[in-house]
C-alpha cells in the first residue's frame, strides 16, 4: 500500500499500464518533460521514453483524431486533454467516429482509447478551465464516461479504462486532486466501469453525486449530524451509469436528491430522474430533487461560489425533499 | 512526360533596428520624433503594468495573471498601425495589446481579478474580448474582416495568436477562408518559441510560421519581434495593403517570452537559463532606448520620468481597482441571453430569493 493523492493515483495506474503492455501510449500537450500542467505525467516520460510518452502540437482535435488512428491500429493511446474545456474540439472525433467504429466496421475494428481530462470549477481558475461537461459526452452512443472521486477508484478505474475495449472518458475531479489522501494498493486492480459505489447506507434519503460533489456531499452529511439517514451513491461511471443500484437504494428510501456541478437542463441527474420515474416511481414519498449550477457560462472567479453547488445547497435540497 | 519546377518560394525576415540600437533608416517605417516617443513611453507603460500585475498576483490580489514580458513591442508596435474602429481579437497574453488599444487598465485589472466586467470593450474601440481557448478567435477575424469588405466599409481586423495556436485546425480553416475572400485581415503570430513547454520545433515541422502563407496564396513574413521598428513596419504595409482590398497578411514576431508561461508555470522545467539571458540581451526596450538616445530623443531624465509617470498611471488603475465595488452576484445571469429563460429565472429565484 502507498498513500497518494487523485493525481498521484492517474500517475500510478498510467505507470503501471505503461509497464505492463507496450502498446500503451501516452500523448497530449505537456506531457512530456513538463509531466503535464497538473504533473500527472510526472517522470513518465524519462521512464518510458518520448516514443511512448509523446509531447503533441497544440491540436485536441488533432490528439483526439490520432489516437482514434492508433486504436484502430492496435496501440492502446491514453490522450491528455489540458482542461476538460478544451475537449469540445474533438466532439466531432468522438462522435462521428470513437463511438462508431466498432459498429460501422461490424466489430472488425475498435476504438479501445482513453481520454483523460481534469474538470471542474471551484478552485477560481481561468474561463473554459472549470467546465462540466459529462451530459455532453454521455449523449454519444458508444463512448463510455468514467468520473473517480477518490484515489482509490482513480487507480483502478483508469486500469479498467485503460483495458476496456472501447473509447473511454475519463474526466479527472481537478478541485480534490490533492485533497484527498488515500492508502492504495501498488499492484493491478480493478474498479469495474458501470458500477456505482455506495459510500454509505442509510434509510431515509439517497443521495446521488460524482467526481469532486461526492466530498461535498459527505461535507453535507456531516453537517446534517444524523438528523437523516442518508444513502450515499457516488455514481463512478456516467455512461453506462448503474441503474441497478440507484433503483434498490430509492426503492429502499423513497427520496432521493442528485447533486452535480453541470449546469441544471440537461444535467445528468435529467437522465437518472428519468430512470427512477420508469422504475421506481411507486416507491418515491417525494419528487426527486436536483442541487445544481444554474443555466449560464460557468463564472470568472468573483462569482464562481454563487454558481457551484456548496454544502448548504445540498442541505436545502435535502430538507425540501424530506419535509415534502 | 514532363517534370519541371512548378513554383518556387522565398520567405523574407525583417529587421531594422538590431540589439546594439543601430537602425537601416532606409526600411523605417513612417514615424515622426513625437510618434516615436509615444512608442516608447507605451512600451514602458505595458511592461510597468506587467510587472505590477505579476506582483499582484503573488500577493493574492489578483487570479492567474498571463505575463507578457518580451512580447511588449509585437503587442505595440502592431497596435499602433491600427485605427480605433479596425476589429482586434486578441487572446490571454494580450494585456499589452490591450492597454495599447485603449481598454482601461482598470479593466484589465478587473479581468484578472476574476471579473468578467473587466471584458467589455470601451464603445469607442472595437476589442473583441480575449479568448481563452488557444487559436479560437482566428476565424473570428477573418469573418470581421469580411463582413467589412461585404459591407463596404473600409475597416481592417487583426488577429493575434501564438505559434502552438498555428496547430489548430481554426487556423488554418481561418487562413484558408481569407485567401479564398480576399479579406481584410492581418494575422499576428507572437512566435514566443514555446507553447508552455513545449518547443517551436515540435509544433511544427516548417522551418518559419510564415511560410504557412503561402500554401493559403497570400504573403507571410517573419519580423524580429523584438525590434519595434520592424514589426511596425510590417504591420503598417499588411494594413494599408488590406484597406487597400489587396488580402490578407501574416506576420510572424519571432520573439520570447522572458518570463513564465503563467502564474502557475515553473518554466525552469523545461528550459534553461542561459537561454533566457541569450533573449534577454535582444530585449525590445533596451535596444529602443539606444536608438533614442543616439537620435537625442532620450536621456537620463527623460527615462526616469517616464518610468516614474508609468507607475503612477498603473499605481492609480490599481487603487481604482482595488475600490470596486464587487459584482452583482445575479450578473451570472444577466447576459445570457437578451431575455432570461423561464427556468433561468426560477433558478435566479432559488439561488437569490427575489
Ligand atoms: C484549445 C486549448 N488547448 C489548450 C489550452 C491550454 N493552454 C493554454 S496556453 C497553451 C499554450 C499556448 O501556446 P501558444 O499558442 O504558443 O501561445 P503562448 O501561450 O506561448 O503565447 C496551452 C496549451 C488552451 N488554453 N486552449
Amino acid at each position: 500500500m502507498v498513500v497518494a493523492t487523485i493525481v498521484q493515483a492517474v500517475t500510478m495506474g498510467l505507470r503501471q499500464e505503461l509497464a505492463r503492455d507496450n502498446n500503451v501510449v501516452v500523448l497530449g500537450e505537456d506531457v512530456g518533460i513538463n509531466g503535464g500542467v497538473f504533473r500527472a505525467t510526472d517522470g513518465l516520460q524519462k521512464e518510458f521514453g518520448p516514443e511512448r510518452v509523446i509531447d503533441t502540437p497544440l491540436a485536441e482535435l488533432g490528439i483526439v483524431g490520432v489516437s482514434i488512428g492508433m486504436a484502430v491500429n492496435g496501440l492502446k493511446p491514453v490522450a491528455e486533454i489540458q482542461f476538460s474545456g478544451f475537449l469540445y474540439a474533438a466532439f466531432d472525433q468522438l462522435l462521428s467516429h470513437a463511438g462508431r467504429i466498432r459498429m460501422r466496421s461490424r466489430g472488425r475494428y475498435t476504438c479501445p482509447i482513453v481520454v483523460r481530462t481534469p474538470y471542474g470549477g471551484g478552485i477560481k481558475a481561468l474561463e473554459l478551465h472549470c467546465e462540466s461537461g459529462e451530459a455532453l459526452f454521455s449523449h454519444i452512443p458508444g463512448l463510455k464516461m468514467v468520473i473517480p472521486s477518490n484515489p482509490y477508484d482513480t487507480k483502478g478505474l483508469l486500469a479498467a479504462a485503460i483495458q476496456d475495449p472501447d473509447p473511454v472518458i475519463f474526466y479527472e475531479p481537478m478541485r480534490i486532486y490533492r485533497a484527498i489522501k488515500q492508502d492504495i494498493p501498488e499492484k493491478e486492480y480493478f474498479v469495474p466501469i458501470g458500477k456505482a459505489n455506495v459510500v454509505q447506507e442509510g434509510d431515509d434519503l439517497t443521495l446521488i453525486a460524482w467526481g469532486a460533489m461526492v466530498k461535498t456531499c459527505q461535507d453535507a452529511i456531516e453537517k446534517l449530524n444524523n438528523k437523516y439517514s442518508i444513502e450515499l451513491i457516488d455514481l463512478r461511471t456516467i455512461n453506462p451509469y448503474d441503474a441497478e443500484t440507484i433503483i434498490n437504494s430509492v426503492r429502499k428510501t423513497g427520496r432521493c436528491v442528485i447533486a452535480h456541478e453541470a449546469i441544471r437542463t440537461s444535467g445528468f441527474a435529467a437522465e437518472l430522474i428519468a430512470a427512477i420515474n420508469e422504475k421506481a416511481l411507486l416507491s418515491l414519498e417525494a419528487p426527486v430533487a436536483r442541487v445544481t449550477s444554474p443555466d449560464v457560462p460557468f463564472p470568472m472567479a468573483k462569482l464562481e461560489s454563487y454558481f457551484l453547488p456548496d454544502v448548504n445547497r445540498i442541505l436545502k435540497g435535502i430538507e425540501k425533499v424530506m419535509i415534502f | 512526360m514532363v517534370k519541371r519546377v512548378l513554383k518556387e518560394f522565398k520567405v523574407e525576415y525583417l529587421q531594422v533596428l538590431d540589439e546594439n540600437g543601430n537602425c537601416d533608416e532606409s526600411l523605417m517605417p513612417k514615424l515622426s520624433n513625437e510618434e516615436i516617443k509615444k512608442i516608447y513611453e507605451m512600451l514602458v507603460l505595458v511592461r510597468v503594468f506587467d510587472q505590477k500585475a505579476f506582483n499582484m498576483q503573488r500577493q493574492g490580489r489578483l487570479g492567474t495573471y498571463i505575463q507578457f514580458k518580451g512580447q511588449e513591442a509585437c503587442q505595440v508596435g502592431s497596435a499602433i498601425a491600427l485605427e480605433d474602429k479596425d476589429f482586434v481579437f486578441p487572446m490571454y497574453r494580450n494585456s499589452g495589446l490591450l492597454i495599447a488599444r485603449k481598454h482601461p487598465i482598470v479593466q484589465v485589472l478587473q479581468y484578472w481579478g476574476g471579473d468578467e466586467r473587466g471584458l467589455r470593450s470601451p464603445e469607442n474601440v472595437n476589442n473583441f474580448p480575449i479568448a481563452i481557448p488557444v487559436g479560437t478567435q482566428v476565424p473570428h477575424a477573418v469573418g470581421a474582416g469580411w463582413a467589412t469588405k461585404l459591407k463596404g466599409i473600409k475597416q481592417v481586423s487583426a488577429v493575434y495568436f501564438g505559434d502552438g495556436a498555428t496547430s489548430k485546425g481554426d487556423f488554418h480553416e481561418a487562413m484558408n477562408f481569407a485567401g479564398v475572400f480576399n479579406v481584410p485581415v492581418v494575422f499576428i503570430c507572437e512566435n514566443n518559441q514555446f507553447a508552455i513547454s513545449v518547443p517551436r520545433k515540435k509544433q511544427t515541422h516548417s522551418e518559419t510560421i510564415a511560410q504557412k502563407a503561402i500554401a493559403y496564396g497570400f504573403e507571410g513574413i517573419q519580423v524580429d519581434g523584438m525590434d519595434v521598428f520592424a514589426v511596425c513596419k510590417a504591420m503598417k504595409d499588411a494594413v494599408e495593403k488590406a484597406r487597400n482590398g489587396k488580402g490578407p497578411t501574416l506576420i510572424e514576431c519571432f520573439t520570447y517570452r522572458m518570463c513564465d508561461h503563467s502564474t502557475s508555470d515553473d518554466a525552469s522545467k523545461y528550459r534553461t537559463k542561459e537561454e533566457l539571458e541569450e533573449w534577454a540581451k535582444k530585449d525590445p526596450i533596451e535596444r529602443l532606448e539606444k536608438y533614442m538616445r543616439k537620435k537625442n530623443l532620450l536621456d537620463d531624465a527623460y527615462k526616469e520620468n517616464i518610468l516614474s509617470k508609468s507607475k503612477d498611471i498603473v499605481e492609480k488603475a490599481v487603487t481604482e481597482f482595488e475600490k470596486m465595488p464587487a459584482p452583482d452576484p445575479k450578473d451570472i445571469f444577466r447576459y445570457v441571453f437578451a431575455e432570461m429563460t423561464q427556468q433561468q429565472k426560477e433558478e435566479m429565484k432559488e439561488l437569490f430569493g427575489n
